[in-house]
């Protein structure tokens, strides 16, 4: 088994490149020297079976930014048997030092020249041959997107490991700063072997960045486009998920109910509404990743998301978050655990988390139901809509007063200075692929965490044995009335306080957990609440649903992508301090004003 | 006929050459991987509406930077107009 690593700067389709080569066989893993997750996988190159591992994208291999340092560590803590470099053919003039800084690690390197078609477009000729003969390394032509030039590439490879040696990992850190004599081969081998006309022509990417970037017409534009984005996705994504959990009902009803009959009641419960239920909310979310993925990857490949950025930083940017929060947040309103992991476009830390930690405040479609049932229930036909449209307000409120409150904590070290890359139409297969590993991702790591949840729930709410249902007697019923003293202030009772916990697993359990809770179903639920409570708690209570904490799902989310347990409660307790405060001066405020 | 200027304070469609580049250590040598290297020619393809970031053309590359960042560069403009 070889080691092969693949480097190259941002936006050179490296990772394009990757999951061209290794199919969906890729899988991410923890490596030597380094705290990130890093892809690989297995493929075949001649008689060796290489272990291909996609590195993060870098500028400078001397530089010093997060993911600089990450390819760094790597190389010198894993022995590496070759490098594959890889290159935008239509940026050469810039990117070339990179080729040159690999090839003085003094491993035995290949050299892949990507988007050659675009490059041809810019009217760019290379003389490959020449180029190899001066750099001294293999060089190939290929189209990542087209999958032109790969299996040439391939036999470049098995070619360069046939030739190489054992894997040496001393003598990487000898290869240092030579930046002087880089820079000047760069400038002889740019003058001898590429060819780039004094000026390009205006081409379809600027007439439509005329448009799009336009500074009265680029917002409105991109709400729009955001706008449909968000519908499409939710126009797929809510009947796939409808269909999942038809299909897990169905299958509860006729399959798993008769075959658990003969179990005592308490065993036959945690199955089927503990693991069953819980197995299924995951399952719930999988058609929204899939169909969320499909459509962000479409957007970043089509050099949208970086538009995006340049469009709203200077919003952003007060708020000390850049434009591509933006996106993220918006999509947040849809369902906030792919915006989570969308987050993972952005290459600063900080910044990350700072919006990773203002995400769970979007008004998802979940507690949309909520707030829809409740608002419909307590307030008349005329009315219901403000409220709902109140509560959007309070949802991008609670966002800026949270990105104020943290944007010194997690201050953002990184200049804005982003690449615009030319307008590319996405490529479906690459595309779809991308959905597919996103939901392997959130399956992996999201299950265990969610169902412990919905067992733990589960157990509060029909413990000690023989009490009713999420009752008075149960343990869900103790805490709810032990919280009396907390949640009363704010308008909430014990029987409401008991729907939150359920809440916690995932937001719309929570019409459900009324059901159970009053005993009472659809109209005459919406009776029995509008009886319980008048409008000032009802709003109280929405207001804290909408706050108080990211559901299991997002927790589970945040924890994986932030990889850091503090961080996780803070994103926890932060919404739950807010929701109280805000409760309770909206209930009390009320109450004082004589409502 | 030409000017030294400050990237931050050219107007769309102006272009020059880069005069210098003044920026702390792990910035410069972003900037230098993006193709912002002195004698390199630019131009200001745009800028986005309340003091937001430029949009920048150095020969295939396009590039979006702040205006405090782009306060650390100077060009030396040729002749305003259309590039």
């Amino acid at each position: 088994m070889r080691r092969v690593a693949l480097v190259g700067m941002p936006n050179t389709g490296k990772s394009t490149l990757f999951n061209r080569l290794t199919g969906a066989s890729a899988r991410t893993g923890n490596w030597p020297g380094v705290t990130v997750e890093l892809a690989s996988a297995r493929v075949l190159a001649g008689r060796h079976m290489v272990e291909l591992v996609d590195l993060p994208g870098l500028y400078d291999l001397h530089g010093f930014s997060d993911d600089e340092r990450v390819v760094r560590h790597f190389l010198e803590a894993a022995p590496v048997d070759a490098l594959v470099v890889v290159l935008n053919a239509s940026q050469l003039d810039r990117q070339l030092a990179l080729a040159l800084q690999v090839k003085a690690l003094g491993l035995p390197t290949l050299v892949l020249l990507n988007m050659a078609d675009e490059a041809r477009r810019y009217g760019i000729r290379i003389d490959e041959a020449g180029l190899a003969a001066d750099l001294g390394l293999p060089v190939a032509a290929i189209s990542a997107k087209l999958g032109t030039g790969q299996a040439e590439a391939v036999r470049r490879l098995a070619a360069l490991l046939d030739a190489a040696g054992p894997a040496r990992d001393a003598a990487l850190r000898e290869a240092l700063a030579e930046d002087h004599r880089r820079e000047a081969a760069v400038e002889s081998l740019l003058a001898r072997h590429v060819h780039v006309p004094p000026r390009l022509s205006d081409t379809a990417s600027d007439r439509l960045d005329r448009v799009v970037l336009h500074p009265w017409l680029g917002l409105p534009l991109f709400f729009v486009a955001m706008l449909a984005v968000f519908q499409a996705v939710f126009l797929l994504g809510t009947p796939l998920q409808d269909g999942v959990e038809a299909l897990f009902g169905a299958a509860r009803k006729s399959a798993l109910e008769p075959l658990l009959a003969p179990l005592p009641a308490f065993t036959r419960g945690i199955l089927l509404d503990g693991v069953w239920a819980g197995v299924g909310t995951v399952a719930a979310f999988v058609p929204l990743i899939v169909v969320f993925f499909f459509f962000l990857a479409a957007v970043e490949d089509s050099g949208y998301l970086s538009r995006a950025a340049f469009l709203t930083d200077s919003l952003m940017a007060r708020l000390g978050l850049d434009g591509r929060a933006f996106v993220m947040l918006l999509m947040g309103f849809g369902c906030n655990v792919p915006a989570l992991m969308g987050t993972r476009v952005m290459r600063d830390r900080p910044m990350r988390l700072l919006s990773m930690l203002t995400i769970p405040f979007s008004l998802c479609s979940a507690r949309l139901q909520v707030f829809v049932f409740i608002a419909a229930a307590i307030f008349r036909p005329g009315v219901a809509p403000w409220v709902l449209f109140g509560l959007y307000v309070a949802s991008f409120l609670a966002v800026i007063v949270t990105a104020l409150a943290f944007k010194g904590r997690f201050a953002s070290r990184e200049p804005f200075v982003i690449e615009l890359p030319p307008w590319r139409a996405p490529s479906l297969r690459l595309v779809s692929l991308r959905g597919w590993i996103e939901v392997r991702h959130f399956l992996r790591r999201a299950t265990t965490f969610i169902f412990v949840g919905v067992v733990a729930v589960w157990l509060l709410t029909h413990l000690p044995a023989g009490a009713a249902p999420a009752g008075p007697g149960t343990l869900a019923g103790w805490i709810g009335h032990a919280l009396q003293p907390v949640l009363g202030p704010l308008g909430i009772d014990e029987k409401l306080a008991v729907a939150l916990l359920f809440g916690f697993v995932a937001k719309e359990v929570v019409i459900g957990a009324f059901a159970v809770i009053y005993g009472l179903e659809g109209d005459a639920l919406a009776a029995g609440l509008a009886g319980s409570m008048d409008w000032v708690a009802a709003t109280s209570f929405m207001i804290f649903t909408l706050i108080y904490t990211p559901c299991l799902s997002t927790i589970a989310t945040l924890r994986t992508e932030s990889g850091s347990l503090g961080f996780t409660a803070l994103a926890v307790a932060w919404p739950l301090a807010l929701a109280w405060v805000t409760g309770f001066a909206f209930y009390q405020g009320m109450r004082l004003a004589g409502f | 006929m030409s000017e030294l200027r400050l990237l931050s304070d050219l107007n769309p469609g102006d272009h020059g050459v880069i005069a210098a580049v003044h920026a702390p250590e792990g910035l410069g040598k972003r900037l230098t991987a993006l193709g912002f290297s002195t004698g390199r020619p630019l131009r200001l393809v745009r800028r986005a509406l309340l003091a937001g970031p430029l949009h920048v053309r150095l020969g295939t590359t396009d590039v979006a930077l702040r205006m405090a960042e782009a306060a650390g560069i100077q060009v030396r403009v040729a002749a305003p107009g259309p590039a």
